[in-house]
């Protein structure tokens, strides 16, 4: 949620996964949500607005496949558990949560496209826990960027990807993009490219 | 789960104003953005723990020159949903009673640091007045017979979640016009959004060249009973009738009330509103106000969201650096 990127130029620097890379990384964390899964204990996925709660979908389909045995999927904003809320303005627009069967008591995986600074999934956590109280929560990304400011890290990752700082890993997901693909990055210096 | 990924009208938009004053100001844009946030806003009063951190920390004043219960409880809840602070002041408990100015005072709770002014006063333009005078935002909770913009945003709100669309319908909005901030507020905000607007009541209660504002006027029910979407009925005050303005509360109802059998040539799905306190046997029938075609409930638990959302939109706006004037 840090990506706050509107005022500056970036290009692209590599392509970090390509759309068959993604459908990979997907089914390998299906299998793995899956294998960790001990008993019949039962899950349900939880994406993260916007490009979260397309992947959980996606996650849920895959584990449908598998599995034969349906997965509940729900959507979170995470918008008014933001730490950074009362410095930001205007304040951001606010996305319904929707989730529609109770928390408590069930194996929650929060789904991500990035990891980076960890305080989106903080404000994850948070929310969920006004919402009920999960069994335990996991969390899968699609991508982990490194940088972490807090204590937290992925029980699934699609692909760990060395960053800077100053880069961007820009997330395109078919949904809602154009295209399919996941890239990294790197702002334009001043006075260069223009 | 159906999810949806088109993006909504007001994507684009972003709320920039420091106040919510009325809806006359407004965009149809920021009237549209509003209305969304609500939307996610409903959402938290069905859960079992009914609070969000979003205004943690912040203080909302009600600051009410004129006796309220329904709105300021409305706005307390809001504020406290959003894990606001809030403080209750009313007029006839203050030093107000004192011939302290509403400007004083102001400007003594600007010095205590509160974040939003939530105002009614029961003269038109005096939440105007204090907004330009103090940094902090100020939400108009009704000013005289001026706006009552919050009022009409919750019944745009349930026009909308009701009818799912408010371009394109017709609205009768009934009873004493000229004396009705909600009336106003929702000729405003119902024409910005596209609806046909038709107010209707005995000439005494309608204002002259109310057509300016882009609606039209009827002067007997049975014009526009069978057309109307929605019914907005509005309270009669028992002072019009002192004043002469009625020629009795009885006559009123004859001509204007909606009873079982005013209703039956109404369009089927007609939506029949009324802002509250209901007058029970005036405007409305109690059969009527608890029957199938009204929304006077639904009203009011939308009230809930929107305020949450304008006290969210409103305490996120940039500040100006600017000195007011």
């Amino acid at each position: 949620m840090v990506s706050d990127i509107g005022h500056r130029a970036f290009r692209e620097k590599a392509k970090v996964l390509d759309a068959e890379a993604i459908r990979r990384a997907m089914v390998r964390i299906a299998h793995e949500i899956l294998e960790r899964r001990k008993g019949g204990q039962e899950l349900a996925l939880v994406g993260i607005r916007t490009r979260g709660a397309i992947l959980a979908q996606r996650l849920a389909r895959e584990m449908e496949t598998i599995d034969r045995r349906p997965v509940q999927v729900g959507v979170l904003d995470i918008t008014l558990y933001r730490d950074d809320l009362s410095r930001v303005a205007p304040h951001p627009i606010v996305r319904a949560t929707d989730i529609a069967f109770d928390v408590t008591d069930l194996d929650v995986v929060l789904v991500d496209d990035v990891l980076f600074t960890g305080r989106t999934i903080r404000a994850a956590l948070n929310a969920l826990n006004d919402l009920g109280r999960p069994r335990t929560i996991q969390l899968a990304v699609l991508v982990d960027r490194g940088h972490r400011e807090l204590p937290i890290r992925a029980d699934y990752a699609g692909k760990n990807i060395p960053t800077s700082l100053a880069e961007h890993v820009e997330v395109r997901l078919g949904e809602l993009d154009e295209k399919e693909e996941v890239v990294l990055e790197e702002p334009v210096a001043a006075g260069d490219g223009a | 789960m159906a999810m949806t990924t088109t993006r909504p009208a007001s994507q684009t938009a972003r709320w920039t104003k420091k106040d919510l004053l009325g809806l006359r100001e407004l965009s149809a844009e920021e009237i549209r953005l509003i209305l969304e946030t609500a939307e996610s806003f409903r959402e938290i009063s069905l859960r079992p723990i009914k609070k969000v951190p979003a205004l943690r920390g912040k203080t909302v004043v009600n600051l009410f020159f004129e006796p309220s219960t329904r709105t300021r409880t409305s706005f307390e809840l809001a504020a406290k949903r959003l894990s606001a602070d809030i403080v209750n002041i009313a007029a006839q408990s203050s030093s107000l009673s004192k011939g302290e100015t509403a400007l004083d005072t102001v400007r003594n709770l600007e010095a205590l640091k509160v974040d939003i002014l939530v105002i009614r006063h029961a003269a038109a333009g005096a939440p105007h007045l204090i907004a330009r005078r103090t940094h902090t935002p100020v939400i108009n909770a009704g000013d005289g017979a001026h706006e009552h913009p919050t009022q009409a945003l919750l019944d745009l709100f349930t026009i909308q979640e009701k009818k799912g669309r408010i371009a394109g319908l017709r609205v009768a909005i009934v009873g004493d016009i000229a004396h009705s901030r909600v009336a106003r507020s929702n000729i405003w905000g119902l024409t910005k959004l596209g609806a046909s607007v038709t107010v209707c009541g005995p000439p005494t209660l309608i204002p002259p060249q109310v057509e300016q504002l882009g609606v039209q006027v009827a002067h007997r029910l049975e014009e526009v009973l069978a057309e109307a979407d929605v019914l907005m009925l509005l309270r009669i005050q028992h002072e019009r009738q002192e004043r002469h303005l009625i020629p009795s509360l009885r006559e009123y109802r004859l001509r204007y009330g909606i009873d079982r059998e005013r209703l039956a040539h109404a369009k089927p799905g007609v939506l029949i509103m009324h802002p509250g306190p209901v007058n029970r046997g005036v405007e409305l029938d109690s059969a009527v106000a608890e029957g199938p075609y009204s929304v006077i409930l639904d009203q009011v638990t939308n009230g809930l969201a929107i305020r949450m959302a304008v006290l969210y939109l409103v305490s996120g706006a940039p500040k100006a650096d600017e000195e007011p004037a």
